[in-house]
């Protein structure tokens, strides 16, 4: 049975940030209709610092979730700090995800880095995300998915 | 709102059904006082035997089936298993090939068994659904073998409702001399059902779908059809299914279906009018779509798609309503793959992830459906909102 955390409901029910910032500095899309799963994050930028950040997200509690929460982590945060957030700090801010859902939290972790990497390249300079996992062809969402509820390690 | 988030509509009766009223009060003298051991030659014992007996007897005329071809089981999957295997396995030491065909669109409980046969010495075709949720005769003819040992499909399918044409499936297998299994807990009650009829050699029927306890099913084993028990051990129901019956289980089994069979005729159209309400009411939206043809189909069944949505956030925002649906989203199930049966009836996966799935049953009325029509719409248009691709995929839904 895969339960939600009330952390996970509660941003799935009230997400924050919703929307899109008309004339970001950065925009990030990634995902993919197919496999269900579509997040794009736009943000605004202040002296190397993320300063507004929006999400517009297709997918499940967990996909919607994971956007929200992600938003309100990196917000304020310098580029550097934003794009090193990984999918287990994502996890562990909501109290734990279902391990099939773990690569939700991949997900909202590339569109920040790839909304990053956007604003840097478009401003002439280097990238500095790293690989964008969900956008290579052999991603594997549970080749890395670790238990991060009690439930989860009866599996 | 807080009378709203404590009502429960349920609308999601081919998951599971409420044991009836009438059906419990039938069952709990056999989980009390009439406790024994049908196997047990004492009083108590021959007791429950005689309720076992008296509900296989019921079975048996309802579903066409002389009363030795009823096998009390633990249920629908239980009842696949067996059949699948055990007519699959028992045929070929009679000489039959070592060939079964089951249709693309099977309840796991069928395809995985027909999976594992594939990887112990079995070769399986697949016969495909056509995309109106029908697997037609001619389909089947064109897979089938001259040493072919089993065909297995389904009589209706649980997520479109749509029901297949079982008599003449069951003949073309015959004409090759191979056994042939349907998977009928969908329709059970729901159509008349006889064996003799349709000419199958087995089936499978489970309680909890017709308004009787979870845990309990019926497989019709047809005289003659070759069959090795998957559950040895105590010789019950004449070695087809070892271990202690579950008395209560049957008892209630029986009760369920009286009640299917004396309501059907005023339960049918009224369901239906229901589930076409429902349908008429999703269909209102833009960019939905109904799953599946309606022309051979359950009366309480609707499998639609709603564009651009993501199956199982919906579903949770419902249940936040009060309103129980089932999807067949990647999400909602563990996997990444969006339900086979939709890809099996060419459903693209982008689409099948936003599928949603009512059923209605006895207990449904129209007041939920008008609830249900209230509720959905605000949500649908929340999530396309939510979503970066909806404008861009499906325009402004105008």
């Amino acid at each position: 049975m895969m339960l939600y955390s009330d952390k996970v409901m509660d941003h799935f029910n009230n997400p924050r940030n919703v929307g899109v910032i008309p004339d970001a500095d950065g925009v990030g899309e990634v995902g993919n209709p197919v496999c269900g799963d579509v997040m794009k994050i736009t943000i605004s930028v202040e002296n190397d610092h993320i300063d507004d950040i929006k999400f517009q997200t297709l997918g499940c509690g967990a996909a919607i979730a994971t956007s929200s929460i992600v938003t309100e982590m990196a917000r304020g945060m310098s580029l550097e700090e934003a794009v090193s957030i990984t999918k287990k700090h994502v996890a562990e801010e909501l109290g734990g995800l279902p391990p099939a859902k773990m690569h939700c939290s991949v997900l909202a972790t590339d569109g920040l880095k790839a909304a990053v990497d956007d604003y840097l390249v478009k401003n002439g300079r280097p990238p500095i995300a790293g690989p964008i996992l969900s956008e290579d062809p052999n991603f594997d969402p549970h080749a890395e998915a670790i238990p991060t509820t009690p439930e989860a390690c009866d599996l | 709102m807080a009378q709203e988030e404590s009502r429960t509509i349920y609308l999601d009766y081919a998951a599971t059904t409420p044991v009836d009223a009438r059906v419990l009060e039938a069952m709990l003298p056999f989980m009390s006082e009439r406790y024994g051991n049908a196997n047990s030659l004492y009083a108590l014992g021959r007791d429950a035997y005689r309720g076992l007996e008296d509900a296989r007897e019921r079975v048996a005329a309802l579903i066409g089936a002389n009363v030795p071809e009823v096998v009390f089981t633990g249920g629908g999957s239980e009842g696949d298993n067996a059949a699948v295997l055990g007519i699959s396995r028992a045929a070929v030491t009679r000489g039959r090939g070592a060939h079964i065909v089951v249709s693309g669109f099977e309840h796991k409980a069928v395809l995985e068994p027909a999976e594992y046969l594939g990887k112990h010495g079995f070769e399986v075709s697949i016969v495909m659904p056509r995309p109106d949720g029908v697997v037609y005769a001619d389909d089947l003819r064109a897979v089938m073998r001259p040493d072919t040992a089993l065909v297995s499909v389904m009589h209706a399918n649980n997520e479109l409702g749509t029901v297949m044409p079982i008599k003449e499936l069951a003949a073309v297998a015959h004409e090759s001399g191979a056994y042939f299994h349907t998977d009928a807990v969908q329709v059970l009650g729901k159509v008349a059902w006889d064996a003799k009829d349709l000419g199958v050699d087995a089936a499978t029927f489970t309680g909890h779908k017709i308004y009787g306890p979870k845990g309990v099913g019926v497989m019709y084993l047809k005289r003659g059809t070759p069959y090795e028990a998957l559950i040895m051990g105590g010789g019950q129901e004449g070695k087809r299914r070892s271990g202690t019956q579950n008395v209560a289980g049957a008892v209630g089994f029986a009760r369920a279906l009286e009640l299917m069979e004396e309501e059907r005729e005023t339960e049918n159209p009224r369901e239906t009018a229901l589930r076409d309400r429902a349908i008429q009411g999703i269909l209102a939206m833009p960019n939905t779509a109904l799953n599946g043809t309606l022309d051979a189909h359950l009366p309480g069944t609707a499998n639609l798609v709603i564009k651009g949505v993501e199956g199982e956030a919906m579903l949770l925002q419902l249940d936040n309503r009060g309103i129980a649906v089932s999807t067949g989203s990647a999400c909602s199930s563990g996997s990444l793959e969006p339900s086979h049966v939709l890809l099996a009836i060419g459903c693209p996966p982008e689409i099948a992830h936003g599928s949603l799935r009512l059923t209605i049953g006895r207990f449904t009325t129209t007041e939920d459906i008008d609830y249900f029509l209230d509720v959905l719409p605000p949500i649908i248009e929340r999530l396309r909102a939510m979503s970066p691709v909806y404008a861009r995929m499906f325009g402004n839904g105008s």
